[in-house]
């Protein structure tokens, strides 16, 4: 990086990106980026109120009980993290 | 023999002949006319070149010797050689020396001496502490003993005075010989009593009093020494500490040395130059010196004594000698042994110049000059004097080298003097001031050969120097390697080196600075190390506090923070408890500040019981006045913050209301008034119990305690509901009234403040400001007097205004309109200014017609009278006043304009402008009153004077005539427009900004709505002036040329202006063809773009980067100011930006991506996907760039794509280099990634890939294969 770059916008956009919870790394593996994708989906299901509408129709509960049961699915929304191979 | 022989003879056949001519024409030496001297002192041969008449003006002569043939007045000449003085003003300023502009309260920071290191308790634990080392015991003792000691010497003194002065008043009639006798006499007692040594001191103990100059008889004098270092050496010769007290001392130092108890600083080592030893040796005549034979008379000594330069402590001057005599050998601490002030390192800087080139020849010079024989040395006459200025004389009397203690050295005539000295190992270059600080460094001494801790002093002496005199490099790195070593070197020699910098009187704001940045660095480091020093840093960083400098001043605070974070509220208590009842009242300001920042820094609550206890303190006032100071520094410093403490902070000090001295109860109130104002509008609940003494207050007190009691409850009503308010203003108000007529300034203010307080606060209703105050307040306020004083004139005004907010505009004004014909020009300034302020708040509806002819008839009186107006007060005030009234103006209307007319041709240029700025300004009232003829006339009028040479003047004429344009319309006005526009077209050449930029708006305007007035022609004249205002440096004129040339084209059609346009992007200025691509984009703006985008496209084929550029540019803008209407465009320019976006070269990429960015987002929903996912196929190869620029384009092309085109498709594009195996493209795709999914999270669900589940993760969505 060039001196001048240094204190450009562009050096700091990923360190403010880096500040929002889902974004994503270099870094990243496949099971860190699936769980941001599961919990922004449930997420998203949960903020527009006609898709909870439907997911509880097709699933025949209630809309609260829906609701509920996504929240507690973002908390380990694709199982325990597998062990790390390299370390 | 015989030279002997024959000399007697010459002079004695010279003296007969002149006995001969006196007796021939005995008249001739005139007697009455010469006085009886001697003739032999007169001169008798004249010199041949007259040196005193050639320095007095030196500069004069050299100037007419060079340029004799020039013809100039002198003065003119006298001018020419004073460049770099302009320079200075030009932004680089000179480095200043802090001490020039401290006041003599400031300055008093030079008399505290660096106190010892303290006892640690922290760090000791248990142990009982060392006998050697100052305990918080010790310390305390000291204190005592000393305030003992001072309010004794006092009370002598002051008897001492009562006495003299019955003594005085008995003799009053052969008083003025006694006193003429008396001032000798005094001088030599002084002498006496350094003579015969300790035995005198008894008795000049009694004397000393007298020794002092100007000693003011209560805190002046005393204040001087507060320091406990002192106490010791008080004991044997209190007397004569009189004279040398008043120099600047870090050298202080020495005089704590010899306390019992420094031997704790490394600067123990009594180095002989203590400062009682020295004034002996200096006293002691040196006649056996060898450096002068006509220095031998003993006048020359005996006067010696009172000159600045002959102070016993005057340091080496460098370069004279290889330096590091006797003294160096010596641990350094105690080499700074001297008093100097900066006044005397100047004369010394360059006298010694001067001393060294035409100092006296020696006796052995002489005899090498002269042949042996035939000469003989002659005894001087009787009657010779040596030269007595006193300039020359502060090197001729002994230097410093002079003392006992030190041989003047061989000279060595070969030395350059105009060469500084080479500082050995790449050391900085030192001033002559910096050498008792770091001259050791200059010894060559082998640094293996010394001991650790030498060697350490060293290095850190080293690091110090190239952090203060070094170049920015060796400054950083110097920097680091002292905090990186901090703790290696130990808190105790680097403070030993730093602190007395600091204290070095002639240093500078940049030095202190930095300095201070090395305490700030060092601390982090030390933490609870510095718990010793403590009191040290304190002493060197409380000045800052007070300092005027406001970045000196934070800087203070931050370094008292850290300060007390690593030491802990303990240390911070223990060190600065005993400053807080010393007797100096600048150590109990100055602690008072620090305390405030140790509260904030430590938190009000750890604080409070601290204070509580010091606000109560039964020993002395002084410890309750400090404790109450810190709570109103507190309430300063931290503002709002304190509402959480107010109560207890409020119960701490509300005593001292009552307390019995008057200075405790003075900064009681004016605590209690920060405490409110910090607090406001909150907090009246806390105050309650303040409330009845401060009333009650008010009528017991008078002068300067009332004066801090009113500011106190000034600052309380408002905080109060309203009937609360309103019963304590009626209380407060009667005492006002009766300080209304206070002849004391500072009364004055208060009182203006208070009232200004009470009339703003709800509860108080109008008509009791006006049956009670404002009679009163008139008489006593509105008195020319007030005008004068600045700050007077504005507390009154504001005061007035404010009143006027409650009791109406027809009141104040009615009282004070009359006053508008005053004969004294600051009063009705003011009362212009009051005028202005209140019509403007509150219009002029209650303005009876009476009131009104008077207003008009006193503001066209001061208008005219007016002999100077920098601050535009009548102009406002005119314009307020008439815009306020409206159509009432009508009837006076032709008197004003009469008047405008009269002045417009006015000899000065500034009535001249005046006049046409009021045009501007009432120009919107005239067109109300329709008076259009009027105004027709005044534009006339203008157009005739359009000739002014005055610049500014032009531009306020060309305002005028555009408001007049502006309100009366293109066709009606006078002269016509197209009589008007031709005169314009050669202004614009004009390069005076404000001329600029109002003939620019002026030909806008027109060019907007007369533009069919004037030929086609004329407009592309005006086109071509155009052209050169796009270099303007005001982005002002800039925007309202490109505004015009959208006007121009609109009215002529775009083809010529364009071609004119296009034609300019070839040229090579940036700033030019950037004006002009916004300028092109105006014009299609203004004309649509299909008129535009054939010629500029075409253009695109010119094989040459800046126009090709120019035209992606004028793109960019066009797409960016058409929005929508570029769905019908973009197909067309596709193939272009396809182009460009291939191109080789990057700012092309650069641009044609800003141009792409800007279509996408103007046709975003519009149905122009396919094209733009065209685009993007060229826009995304470029996510690799490393320039700045262009991957800041690119990136944000690509954000248009995401709102045109939907987060999935760019998230499609994205997905191929998420997990690509390369990290540096990672990189780049999770950077777009991030964004995309900051810009559009939501949208980006239902695009996310379908992840293959693993062991016993499982990635699928499920709910997305839902479906009813």
């Amino acid at each position: 990086m060039q001196a001048s770059d240094r204190f450009n916008i562009n050096s700091q956009l990923e360190h403010l990106q880096a500040k929002y919870v889902g974004t994503g790394h270099a870094d990243l593996n496949r099971f860190e980026w699936a769980v941001n994708i599961q919990r922004d989906s449930y997420a998203s299901y949960i903020g527009h109120y006609p898709m909870l509408a439907f997911f509880a129709v097709s699933e025949n509960e209630s809309i609260g009980r829906e609701r509920y049961n996504f929240m507690q699915k973002m908390l380990l929304p694709c199982g325990m993290p597998p062990e790390r191979e390299d370390d | 023999m015989d030279i002997d022989n024959e000399i007697a003879k010459t002079q004695e056949e010279r003296r007969k002949k002149e006995e001969e001519l006196a007796s021939l024409t005995s008249l001739t030496f005139d007697r009455d006319l010469y006085g009886g001297t001697d003739r032999d002192a007169y001169v008798t041969s004249i010199p041949v070149n007259d040196d005193d008449d050639a320095n007095l003006d030196s500069m004069d002569s050299e100037v007419a010797r060079k340029l004799a043939s020039y013809t100039a007045p002198k003065s003119l000449l006298k001018e020419m050689p004073r460049g770099e003085e302009d320079d200075n003003s030009l932004g680089f300023r000179k480095p200043s020396r802090i001490i020039d502009r401290e006041d003599d309260y400031r300055r008093r920071r030079l008399n505290q001496v660096i106190s010892p290191d303290r006892h640690d308790a922290f760090a000791a634990g248990e142990k009982t502490p060392d006998a050697s080392v100052r305990t918080y015991a010790d310390v305390m003792r000291e204190k005592a003993l000393q305030r003992e000691k001072e309010e004794t010497l006092r009370a002598i003194a002051k008897k001492k005075k009562e006495e003299e002065e019955a003594k005085a008043e008995k003799e009053s009639s052969g008083a003025a010989p006694a006193a003429a006798a008396a001032v000798p006499k005094r001088r030599n007692r002084w002498d006496q009593s350094q003579d015969d040594g300790s035995s005198a001191a008894k008795k000049a103990k009694t004397t000393s009093d007298w020794d002092l100059p100007d000693a003011t008889p209560g805190i002046g004098r005393w204040d001087a020494t507060p320091t406990p270092g002192r106490v010791s050496d008080a004991t044997p010769s209190v007397g004569r500490r009189n004279r040398w007290d008043e120099t600047p001392t870090p050298g202080r130092l020495a005089d704590s040395d010899a306390t019992p108890a420094g031997g704790v600083t490394p600067g123990a080592t009594p180095a002989g130059v203590t400062w009682d030893a020295t004034p002996k040796g200096l006293v002691t005549p040196t006649p056996k010196r060898q450096r002068s034979r006509w220095d031998e008379t003993p006048a020359t000594m005996g006067s010696a004594t009172p000159l600045p330069g002959a102070t016993p402590v005057v340091p080496l001057t460098p370069g004279v000698t290889p330096f590091g005599g006797t003294d160096l050998q010596t641990p350094t601490p105690s080499n700074f042994r001297g008093p100097m002030t900066p006044e005397q390192y100047n004369l010394l800087r360059w006298e010694k110049d001067i001393e060294e080139r035409n100092r006296p020849l020696t006796d052995e010079e002489l005899d090498a000059m002269f042949p042996q024989e035939g000469y003989k040395i002659l005894e001087p006459p009787a009657s010779y004097v040596p030269i007595r200025t006193p300039a020359r004389k502060l090197l001729a009397t002994p230097t410093p080298m002079g003392t006992p203690l030190y041989a003047i050295p061989e000279e060595n005539r070969g030395q350059q003097f105009d060469v500084p000295k080479e500082a050995p190992g790449g050391l900085p270059f030192m001033k002559p001031e910096d050498y008792q600080y770091f001259g050791s460094l200059l010894n060559e001494e082998n640094e293996e050969e010394l001991k650790p801790e030498e060697q350490k002093e060293r290095k850190i002496m080293k690091l110090l120097l190239k952090v203060k005199n070094g170049t920015p490099p060796q400054r950083k790195t110097a920097l680091r390697q002292l905090t990186d070593k901090a703790r290696e070197f130990g808190a105790g020699p680097l403070f030993n080196k730093i602190l007395p910098l600091l204290m070095q009187p002639t240093l500078e704001d940049q030095e202190r600075h930095l300095l201070v940045k090395v305490i700030d660095r060092v601390l982090y480091k030390l933490d609870e190390l510095v718990r010793p020093f403590v009191h040290k840093i304190l002493v060197v960083i409380e000045p800052l506090l007070i300092d005027e400098d406001y970045y000196a001043r934070v800087e203070g605070r931050e370094i008292i923070s850290n300060l007390s974070k690593a030491a802990g509220l303990a240390t911070m208590i223990a060190a600065m408890r005993p400053d807080i009842d010393n007797i100096d009242e600048y150590v109990r300001n100055t602690t008072a500040r620090a305390f405030s920042v140790v509260a904030s820094a430590l938190g009000i609550p750890a604080l409070l019981p601290f204070l509580k206890a010091v606000c109560q303190s039964k020993k002395s006032w002084q410890a309750r006045h400090t404790g109450i100071k810190i709570v109103q520094q507190i309430a300063i410093l931290i503002g709002c913050a304190v509402l959480p403490h107010l109560k207890s902070l409020v119960e701490i000090i509300e005593h001292g209301l009552n307390d019995e001295n008057q200075k405790v109860r003075t900064i009681t109130a004016l605590s209690l008034a920060a405490l409110a104002e910090a607090a406001a509008p909150y907090g009246i609940e806390s105050f309650d119990s303040v409330l009845k003494p401060l009333w009650k207050g008010i009528r017991s007190h008078r002068g300067k305690v009332l004066a801090a009691f009113l500011k106190a409850i000034g600052f309380i009503i408002p905080l109060m509901d309203a009937i609360y308010a309103s019963y304590y203003t009626k209380e407060v108000m009667v005492i006002l009234i009766r300080e209304f007529q206070s002849p004391d300034e500072e009364m004055k203010k208060i009182v203006l403040k208070v009232v200004k307080q009470c009339v703003s606060t709800e509860g108080v209703e109008a008509d009791y400001i006006r049956s009670d105050i404002l009679p009163e307040f008139f008489k006593n306020f509105w008195v020319r007097r007030m005008a004068l004083d600045r700050r007077n004139y504005r507390q009154l005004v504001e005061t007035t205004v404010e009143m006027a907010n409650k009791v109406g505009v027809a009141d104040i004004v009615g009282r004070i309109v009359e006053d508008l014909k005053d004969e004294s020009e600051p009063y009705r300034r003011m009362v212009m200014e009051t005028i202005e302020k209140v019509v403007a708040n509150l219009g002029a509806s209650d303005i009876d017609s009476r009131l009104e002819e008077l207003l008009i008839d006193g503001i066209l009186y001061a208008f005219q009278e007016q002999t100077s107006d920098d601050a535009n007060v009548m102009l406002n005030g005119f314009g307020a006043v008439v815009n306020s009234l409206g159509q009432r103006v009508k009837p006076y209307l032709p008197q004003i304009c009469g008047t405008i007319k009269w002045r417009l041709n006015n000899k000065s240029a500034k009535v001249r402008q005046q006049a046409a700025d009021l045009i501007s300004r009432i120009a919107v009232v005239m067109k109300q009153c329709q008076e259009e003829q009027l105004m027709g006339h005044l534009g006339v009028v203008l157009y005739e004077y359009l000739g002014e040479e005055y610049p500014e003047v032009l531009g306020s004429i060309l305002g005028a005539l555009k408001a007049i344009v502006n309100v009366i319309g293109m066709t009606k006005m006078t002269p016509p427009i197209k009589d008007l526009l031709p005169r314009l077209t050669p202004i614009l050449k004009n390069r005076h900004e404000k001329v600029q930029e109002n003939c620019i708006d002026l030909v806008g305007r027109i060019a907007d709505r007369g533009a069919e007035f004037v030929p086609a022609r004329e407009w592309m004249r005006i086109c071509f002036e155009l052209l050169e205002m796009l270099k303007a440096h005001k982005k002002g004129i800039r925007r309202a040329t490109v505004n015009t040339f959208g006007y121009i084209a609109k009215a002529i059609g775009p083809q010529d202006v364009l071609a004119t346009l296009l034609n300019n992007l070839k040229v090579q200025e940036r700033q030019n063809r950037v004006c002009t691509t916004v300028a092109i984009a105006i014009v299609a703006e203004t004309c649509s773009p299909f008129t535009v985008l054939p010629a500029l496209m075409n253009e695109y084929r010119v094989p040459e980067l800046n126009v090709q550029n120019g035209v992606l540019k004028s793109l960019s803008f066009l797409f960016e100011y058409i929005g929508e209407m570029g769905k019908d465009y973009i197909y067309a320019v596709t193939p272009l930006l396809e182009d460009a976006l291939m191109d080789r070269d990057l700012v092309h990429r650069q641009t044609a991506a800003s141009a792409v960015k800007h279509m996408a987002l103007g046709v975003a929903g519009l149905g122009c996907e396919d094209a733009l996912v065209h685009l993007m196929n060229y826009v995304w190869p470029n996510i690799f760039e490393t320039s700045p620029h262009v991957i800041n384009a690119v990136m944000e092309a690509i954000e248009g794509m995401r709102v045109a085109l939907g987060a999935a498709v760019v998230l499609n594009y994205c997905l191929q280099g998420l997990f690509h195996p390369a990290r540096k493209v990672r990189e780049v795709y999770w950077k777009i990634y991030n964004s995309l999914y900051i810009g559009a999270q939501d949208a980006l669900v239902a695009a996310y890939p379908a992840l293959e589940d693993e062991q016993q993760n499982v990635y699928s969505r499920p709910e997305l294969l839902m479906f009813i």
